[in-house]
């Protein structure tokens, strides 16, 4: 009796040390990557080929690769609905998983969240990466060191986009007199290309209007009177989700011409012109990536994380312009892990080490050729003082089955914009008593 | 002095500057108005034959128009979609009836009011699990082509929603006026124990008011979901009826109609002159300022019925 006592004490001592060892081995061994995502409510449309996107990438390092460098990737999905009080939420529950594994970097995929997110994960010491989204300060690395909204930001677009319009009106000299209206969405997100419009309107002398849609944007007769009213020359977007399908078919319907009509890269994806139907075709956008799948990375993906079945993954939108960029993103963030393992060892990345890596992120056309996304995008090079790069941006024009691209890569007028951001960065830091670090 | 101008002086002179543009955003306001009518009708008539203001109306807006275009997804024909999305809509009302109503005889409307909440989260739940989160496309053929009439801007599309409203409208009407149900509907709103009393029977008039109030959510649904697509933010419409609510009275079918067309109009005149002083983005507020300055002479709203009682 006592020697099966002592048998089962001893048995199940060992269990326990043996699962705990387990437990700590599998947690020391995880690279986690919290995700915050809207698979519901009236941003879905949009929400849900950003969620996969990410889900599949991080499936398809673990598959393809057996991680980053040996490090399995983890990773777990938060509900916000887009909205910024459950984003914060989620927040606070994603910094460390269930297995206690700290959060690699958040994507918060909202530009409300990321401005609420900012505060937070400084003092957290864990990454944003606000690929092209959220506050565009932040692309003052000396102002926003945990802050990065690279490859190009509102800002540099709202310029290329101006510089897209010069050069279809025939040279700069033309822009004098042409009318543009900006038609955004009423929220922190929509008002952030107006500084810069506004600036160049004044440069350029372009008669400028500002036309504001409120949340969610389903009823937008009035701002479609005041446009067939100012017969504008161009009609520049910041919409998302159901705004911008309803803006299309508006458009439509007071006859303007599709392909003076442009969207901001939150308002060029498929679930954006299929519901306005043929009314959307010669609707353009701006995107500083490919759409479609016809990369190596995807037939990676239908191999690896759909067993080779295409028509799955079609159906968890492979290919389409929001999952294209959240591969791009996803992309980003596991390059940086990288990036900081080849300093540090691989092993799981801390929220600094994350940090050094995605200031010291290079990656190269050799290496996207590598990651199967050569001339899906364009080389990167970060540093400390610069989280954005001013990256250029592509026009693509949708021909009512697909996304075609119609311009030459457009690079952003950064002589302008970068004073801009730097005294934006400049009076947040004096808002909020932050001594900007030396680069 | 200019804040002036741009309030009181300036909107006046564009509108005699640009009467056609003027007569341009008037119907289109009425048009829209229309739109607006089709969802808070919903609500009109559950709360006229029940006394429960329905929380979950945009929600049956968006499980209808979900279940009509998962239908035409899965191949069948529009016309078998539409009355199997109508049977659905009556199993639904049945089902709400026998799980939720019959639960709930003779309690307080609050406590009505706050089923209906949890029966809203039901519905969009239940709709994005049946029929996924994605946008879908509702096209069943309603033609959308614009064409000026003496330089006023109409579109196909809004002339055939506000003949649907139309018809919609008189037959509603027409049904609480003048049938047997009609009457047996309005006593039921007045006096659920004494409706029972005289022999009405509750249960069935229950499920036939959320039958119709389902098949005008489904009617909503078609004209707001070919707009957009159907997607989830078809719910949040009902945001946009509960001004015309307060000002239609939410008593009144006749009401509920008038009340779109002022608020259809007021909004877009709002937005269009005097939003620029505002930065824009006005008519969504407006449209509730609007209603609440009408409560203000009527509480009741323009055509509700006033309710007095013994204190």
């Amino acid at each position: 009796m006592k020697f099966r006592t002592l048998f089962l004490g001893a048995l199940v001592a060992a269990v326990g040390v043996t699962g705990i060892a387990v437990q700590k081995a599998a947690y020391a061994a995880e690279q986690f990557f919290p995700m915050l995502v809207y698979r519901t409510g009236p941003y879905a449309p949009s929400g849900i080929p950003v969620a996969n996107g990410f889900r599949d990438y991080y499936t398809l390092l673990n598959k393809r690769d057996g991680g980053i460098n040996g490090v399995t990737v983890t990773f777990e999905e938060c509900e916000t609905k887009y909205n910024t009080k459950l984003g914060v939420e989620c927040y606070e529950k994603l910094k460390k998983n269930s297995a206690g594994a700290k959060a690699t970097l958040f994507n918060p995929f909202s530009t409300g969240i990321t401005y609420q997110l900012i505060p937070k994960a400084t003092v957290d010491e864990i990454p944003i990466l606000s690929m092209g989204y959220g506050r565009t300060a932040a692309a003052d690395g000396r102002y926003f060191p945990w802050v990065f909204n690279f490859p190009t930001t509102y800002w540099s677009q709202a310029s290329a986009f101006i510089k897209y319009v010069s050069r279809q009106e025939g040279g700069w000299d033309k822009l004098k007199g042409v009318k543009i209206a900006h038609v955004y969405h009423n929220s922190a997100y929509g008002k952030e290309a107006n500084p810069t419009l506004t600036a160049l309107a004044k440069i350029y002398g372009i008669k400028l209007t500002l036309l504001a849609v409120d949340h969610p944007g389903q009823e937008q007769k009035a701002t479609w009177l005041q446009i067939r009213r100012l017969k504008p020359d161009w009609v520049f977007m910041s919409g998302w989700g159901v705004m911008n399908s309803v803006a299309i078919k508006e458009a439509n319907a007071i006859n303007f011409p599709m392909d003076h009509f442009v969207g901001n890269w939150w308002s060029g994806s498929e679930g954006d012109v299929i519901p306005a139907g043929k009314g959307s075709i010669g609707y353009k956008s701006a995107a500083f990536h490919g759409a479609g799948a016809n990369w190596k990375i995807h037939q990676d993906i239908i191999k690896h994380v759909y067993g080779g079945d295409a028509a799955k993954a079609k159906a968890n939108n492979l290919g389409e312009v929001l999952y294209n960029r959240t591969l791009v993103n996803a992309m980003y963030g596991s390059e940086a892990v990288r990036t900081a393992m080849a300093k540090y060892g691989n092993k799981p990345m801390t929220g600094e080490q994350i940090r050094w890596g995605l200031e010291n992120l290079d990656v190269t056309e050799k290496r996207l050729g590598e990651l199967g996304m050569k001339g899906m995008l364009l080389p990167i090079k970060i540093s400390c003082a610069d989280h954005e790069t001013s990256g250029p941006i592509i026009i693509q024009q949708w021909d009512g089955t697909k996304w075609n691209i119609v311009s030459k890569w457009i690079k952003p007028m950064r002589e302008i914009v970068r004073p801009m951001v730097e005294k934006a960065a400049k009076a947040y830091a004096k808002e909020n008593n932050i001594t900007p670090r030396s680069c | 002095m200019e804040l002036l101008n741009i309030l009181f002086v300036a909107p006046f002179l564009d509108m005699a500057d640009s009467p056609v543009f003027f007569a341009e955003v008037v119907i289109t306001g009425l048009l829209t108005g229309i739109m607006y009518s089709l969802v808070a009708l919903g609500f009109v008539l559950i709360f006229k034959a029940s006394g429960v203001f329905n929380f979950a109306q945009g929600a049956m807006v968006l499980f209808a128009a979900l279940t009509l275009v998962g239908l035409m997804e899965r191949g069948v024909p529009i016309p078998f979609a539409l009355a199997g999305t109508v049977l659905v809509m009556i199993a639904l009302a049945m089902l709400i009836e026998r799980m939720m109503l019959r639960h709930l005889v003779n309690q307080e409307g609050i406590i009505l009011f706050m089923a209906t909440i949890g029966l809203n989260f039901l519905l969009e739940g239940a709709g994005q699990i049946a029929w996924g989160s994605n946008v879908k496309v509702l096209d069943i053929g309603i033609p959308d082509q614009s064409f000026e009439v003496y330089g006023i801007l109409l579109n196909q599309f809004d002339l055939f929603a506000a003949g649907t409203g139309a018809v919609l409208v008189t037959t509603l009407a027409v049904f609480f006026q003048k049938t047997t149900i009609g009457r047996a509907l309005r006593a039921v709103a007045d006096d659920h124990q004494a409706a029972l009393s005289v022999g009405i029977p509750l249960k069935t008039i229950w499920v036939i008011v959320w039958s119709v109030s389902g098949i005008v959510a489904l009617v909503a649904g078609i004209m707001w979901g070919a707009k957009s697509g159907v997607q989830f933010s078809l719910s949040l419409i009902a945001l946009k009826a509960l001004p015309v609510l307060i000002l239609g009275g939410f008593t009144s079918v006749p009401g509920a109609i008038i009340g779109g067309l002022i608020i259809g109009v007021g909004e877009k005149i709002a937005e269009i002159y005097w939003g620029p002083a505002f930065g824009g983005a006005i008519e969504g507020w407006f449209a509730y300022m609007l209603a609440l300055a009408f409560l203000m002479f009527r509480p009741q709203g323009l055509f509700g019925e006033k309710i007095i009682e013994r204190v």
